[in-house]
């Protein structure tokens, strides 16, 4: 594993993957878009408002993915300062944050018209409230330092900390009373009928190849953005340097 | 010891640490963070001396409806709460599917300052639905048999 830490061998099959990672994201939304917004059938009891959900919990599944993700790769950038890592979980956070308030916004426009409500402080909601906060923060804290090492370090512990936080969103509507539906998976048993089902599996895939393929892209920016600082510092550097007398 | 090995094992320690005590945390504070109570800890405890939320199902055969004046039952199959409620309700509020209700206890009756309708995890088709219900393998409100979940 440690291989990948290298930038070189980790863009070599990061390049390889993108293409089917933009060919699949695009093929999955031709089919998921027309299928969930028109072909799908409506709901027995939300009717069309059911449409919703397919973008919700793509989005929800990807902000718990990508906050794995995040935390996975700080503590491989704090336990083996694999620089690589570290541009994961940074180049991965913005991303975090997107579809964390997207699930956050396609909730509330389902719950006011379902519910009665936009929004209730019931624990799923909160901690993911909370998730969404805590993206902001490690966006900020990884920012906030003239010295840009410590403000990595910084940040990463912030998401290691920030882990607790994802099995407490998954599994907040089994241990307490909340408002929010159950898990439409229990005991490998899905609630959701084979109709509804489809638009939802094709969406989520789409979803997360576009997180790959858009990930890979900002790999690619950041590498070449840090080869310009260099070129430019070592332009300095010689330009500055004492020249020999003649 | 290396020194990344011993990162390692901070982390890890640091992240054990950090679960306990967040498993603790919200163990101790299991009361505050449950959205509703059920009828059936009403009954148990005077939590609801103040403002609370309570939910259940809605009792069948329980509500009845004049302008905007509404009443219904909340209940958990063991226990069962009267409410009283002026206003609009939500539109997936029926008998026998679940509610959560905001309000508090006026002698022996909840009387409701907001009325949220509780959707649960099932989701179908209307024909499906009504299949199902025709050939009575299921009632609202009830989770659906295996059969059609596995397929």
């Amino acid at each position: 594993m440690h291989r990948f830490a290298n930038p070189t061998q980790f863009m070599r099959i990061a390049n390889a993957i993108y293409p089917w990672a933009a060919g699949l994201c695009v093929l999955l939304f031709a089919a998921a878009i027309p299928i969930a917004l028109v072909f799908s059938p409506p709901d027995y009891q939300q009717g069309d408002t059911v449409r919703i959900m397919y973008v919700h919990v793509s989005s929800a599944w990807l902000m718990m993915m990508i906050y794995g993700i995040i935390a996975a790769n700080s503590a491989m950038f704090l336990i083996w300062r694999h620089p690589m890592a570290n541009l994961m979980a940074k180049a991965s956070a913005p991303m975090g944050a997107i579809f964390c308030a997207l699930a956050l916004i396609t909730g509330m426009l389902w719950g006011k018209p379902m519910w009665g409500a936009f929004w209730v402080w019931d624990a799923r909601l909160t901690s993911t409230l909370i998730l969404f906060f805590l993206y902001l923060g490690y966006i900020a804290l990884s920012d906030a330092f003239e010295d840009s090492e410590r403000g990595d370090k910084a940040a990463a512990i912030l998401a290691l900390v920030g882990s607790v936080n994802i099995p407490i969103i998954h599994f907040s509507v089994e241990w307490w009373n909340t408002l929010h539906q159950p898990s439409i998976i229990k005991d490998g048993n899905m609630s959701v009928d084979p109709a509804l089902r489809l638009p939802l599996f094709l969406m989520m895939g789409a979803f997360t190849m576009f997180y790959f393929a858009v990930l890979i892209l900002r790999l690619r920016s950041e590498l070449l953005a840090a080869k310009i600082r260099n070129a430019r510092l070592s332009q300095v550097a010689d330009a500055s340097a004492p020249q020999p007398a003649e | 010891m290396t020194r990344k090995r011993r990162r390692l094992y901070f982390v890890l320690l640091g992240l054990l640490g950090l679960g306990a005590g967040t498993a603790l945390v919200l163990t101790a504070f299991q009361d505050n963070i449950v959205f509703f109570f059920s009828p059936t800890d009403i009954a148990a405890k005077p939590v609801c001396a103040q403002r609370c939320t309570i939910g259940g199902l809605v009792a069948a055969g329980s509500l009845m409806k004049e302008g905007q004046n509404v009443s219904f039952d909340v209940t958990d199959t063991v226990e069962t709460v009267s409410v009283k409620y002026v206003g609009i309700i939500p539109d997936l509020f029926r008998e026998g599917q679940g509610v959560v209700v905001e309000g508090r206890m006026n002698s022996g009756v909840f009387m409701a300052s907001n009325v949220l309708a509780k959707h649960d995890e099932n989701y179908m088709p209307p024909e499906v639905a009504d299949a199902l219900k025709k050939s009575g393998r299921w009632k609202e409100g009830e989770p659906l048999p295996a059969a059609t979940k596995s397929n």
